[in-house]
């Protein structure tokens, strides 16, 4: 195992505390937020630099026009709301005065997929890659941890043109040790262990239950490539092709419709790969109140599930 | 910044002349495209023509200098008119006019900001609005002394996100930001007051908390004495003209008639409506 789980820490955390950074450095970085800014961590950035944050109230759909404005008069701008009404409530805003004119908007939500708990359906965001990857010019980035976190926001800030990055509630162990580890590549996956039974391709948060799974794999014999795609649009393509493995397990918080595992299938359609595709994510179903944890348990998608729902795929094969 | 002489009566003729040089222009681009939205162009003829002519500090051999002042065309649908007026002024060749539609054409069905001079994409109504708000407050942050200016169609104000913007505008006291509405009473279905009431948009955004202005919309003294009042109220609060106009202004049988909402004047009514407009 070339990475170790480390302690937890908040994705969501990282975000601040690189929008306060760079907010020292990039004089026209203006920051965005819907009345969630204690949430999102933006609120970090507006007691840092008051002048360029502004709280648009609750009102999604006007801030990502005024984050378009805001953008057409050269500023870098990131937009932050939960992942359910940054990209749900706004979705047309965000297609028709962002991605089609391709301006410099960074659309950064918390809150999503399953994990964000107790608050229930109407908050878990599921579906929220499948329709911004479904977007032409908007890029997609799910970070693995919070050290990538800070490295995927400095990208976002340094490159030009709309990009969409989401990040869970609840903290997560962390994969890398350092920032410097931790270097976000776009469009690149990384391969966090090697393995000849299988390739596992996890995103984001799953990341760590994929490690967890892959020990518990290992305990019988079995040895599982781990990918992590963190960007998921534009994917990784040549990971996928070049994977020995005939069996591919896509892990994702998000519906299996549309998300990672629909992105990866793709793949393996566009280029007649002979592979198996097992998508682990949320079945097509709404989400239900209840504990990050025992979501994770209820849907399939900790490390111990992850595990068996892989075993029995390999017996039944 | 820009600062606006009085007007005399032979810049209003002139101003007629161009208007109706611009109308005949509207018409027959559409009528060459077979598609467009002729009804809504020709309403908001007088005021882009007054913009562009008469009150912005614009430069076409220099469209991006960072001073000029800014119009978004919220109800994007009116686009003919942008474009017959961007076309005459010099920012792209006037033959893309008799291309508009067509495949591979630089004049698309609605805004986009690929083309030269136009500031924001739009078409989907309501969010031209907040573009424009964006835009304003960005000018602020720059502490530049220009002016943005945002038409708005009456029907589009049933939009919700027009009232969250309408808020933020007043929020952040963007007084250099100066709003139209194109009050010409109908929407594609009907009536604005049958189809949705807006009953006193003047007394909604005087609610929230814009200075408002009413003018006949095809008045070019009074769309300029009013920007000019607008102008000069520099108290933190953004502005809007309520401009009372006509749907298919200029065209005898387009003139408040709902079916030339989205609807290309066939053979027949293109050579009648040039004639009216020569
Ligand atoms: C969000 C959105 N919904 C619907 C439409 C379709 N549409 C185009 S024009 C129009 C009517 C606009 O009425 P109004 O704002 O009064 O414009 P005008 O009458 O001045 O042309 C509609 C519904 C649209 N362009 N955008």
């Amino acid at each position: 195992m070339r990475y170790k789980l480390g302690e937890k820490k908040g994705m969501r955390v990282a975000y601040g505390e690189t929008l306060v950074k760079l907010g020292k450095e990039l004089p026209n970085l203006v920051v965005l937020d819907a009345d969630l800014s204690g949430s999102t961590k933006t609120a970090m950035f507006a007691k840092a630099f008051p002048d360029r944050f502004f709280n648009v109230g609750i009102a999604e759909q006007n801030m990502m026009g005024m984050a378009a404005g805001l953008a057409i008069t050269g500023k870098i701008v990131f937009a932050s709301s939960f992942a359910m009404f940054a990209t749900g409530r706004a979705w047309e805003q965000i297609r028709n005065s962002i991605a089609y004119p391709n301006l410099n908007v960074k659309i950064v939500a918390t809150h999503s997929g399953i994990t964000v708990g107790e608050d229930g359906a109407t908050h878990q965001m599921t579906e929220d890659i499948a329709i911004m990857r479904c977007i032409p010019n908007m890029r997609v980035i799910s970070p693995t941890d919070y050290y990538e976190t800070k490295s995927v926001i400095e990208w976002c800030a340094k490159n030009e043109g709309p990009v969409y990055v989401r990040m869970p509630r609840r903290d997560t162990e962390t994969v890398f040790s350092s920032e410097e580890e931790a270097k976000f590549q776009f469009g690149k996956g990384r391969i966090l262990e090697d393995g000849s039974d299988l390739t596992i391709v996890a995103t984001g948060e799953m990341v760590p239950e994929a490690i967890k799974a892959l020990e518990l794999l290992k305990e019988d014999g079995i040895e599982a490539q781990l990918i992590s795609m963190a960007t998921i649009k534009p994917i990784d393509e040549d990971l996928i092709v070049n994977s020995t493995n005939d069996l591919i397990v896509s892990i994702e918080d998000h519906n299996i419709v549309g998300g990672l595992g629909s992105a990866i299938g793709e793949i393996i359609a566009d280029h007649g790969l002979k592979k198996r595709l097992l998508r682990i994510g949320v079945r097509d179903v709404f989400g239900i109140s209840g504990s990050a944890t025992d979501l994770l348990r209820y849907y399939g998608l900790d490390g111990e599930s992850i595990y068996r729902r892989i075993l029995e795929e390999i017996k039944n094969k | 910044m820009s600062n606006i002489s009085p007007i005399r009566n032979t810049d209003i003729e002139e101003l007629e002349r161009i208007a109706k040089r611009i109308r005949y222009n509207i018409v027959k681009m559409i009528g060459l495209a077979k598609s467009g939205h002729p009804g809504g162009s020709l309403s908001a003829t007088d005021i882009i023509v007054a913009l562009y002519y008469k009150i912005m500090n614009h430069d076409p051999k220099n469209p991006n200098k960072k001073d000029r002042d800014i119009f978004v065309l919220s109800k994007g649908h009116a686009c003919p008119a942008l474009y017959a007026v961007l076309a005459e002024l010099g920012y792209f060749d006037k033959e893309e006019l008799w291309r508009l539609r067509k495949v591979g054409a630089l004049l698309q069905g609605h805004p986009s900001i690929s083309i030269p001079g136009v500031e924001a994409s739009t078409g989907s109504l309501g969010q031209g609005f907040s573009v424009a708000v964006g835009i304003a407050l960005g000018c602020r942050l720059d502490k530049l002394n220009n002016w943005v200016y945002v038409l708005l169609g009456d029907g589009e104000c049933q939009e919700g996100q027009v009232w969250e913007a309408a808020m933020a505008a007043y929020h952040y006291k963007l007084d250099n930001l100066i709003g139209f509405v194109d009050r010409n009473r109908l929407q594609i279905d009907g009536c604005t007051e049958d189809v949705m009431s807006l009953g006193d948009l003047k007394e909604k955004f005087r609610a929230f908390g814009w200075d408002v202005f009413e003018i006949d919309g095809h008045n070019f003294k009074e769309i300029i004495d009013t920007v000019n009042r607008a102008k000069s109220l520099k108290n933190g609060k953004p502005k809007m003209i309520i401009a009372n106009t006509v749907k298919g202004k200029g065209v005898s049988f387009m003139e408040g008639n709902v079916g030339f909402h989205g609807k290309a004047p066939n053979e027949e009514q293109l050579e009648r409506a040039l004639k009216e407009l020569s």
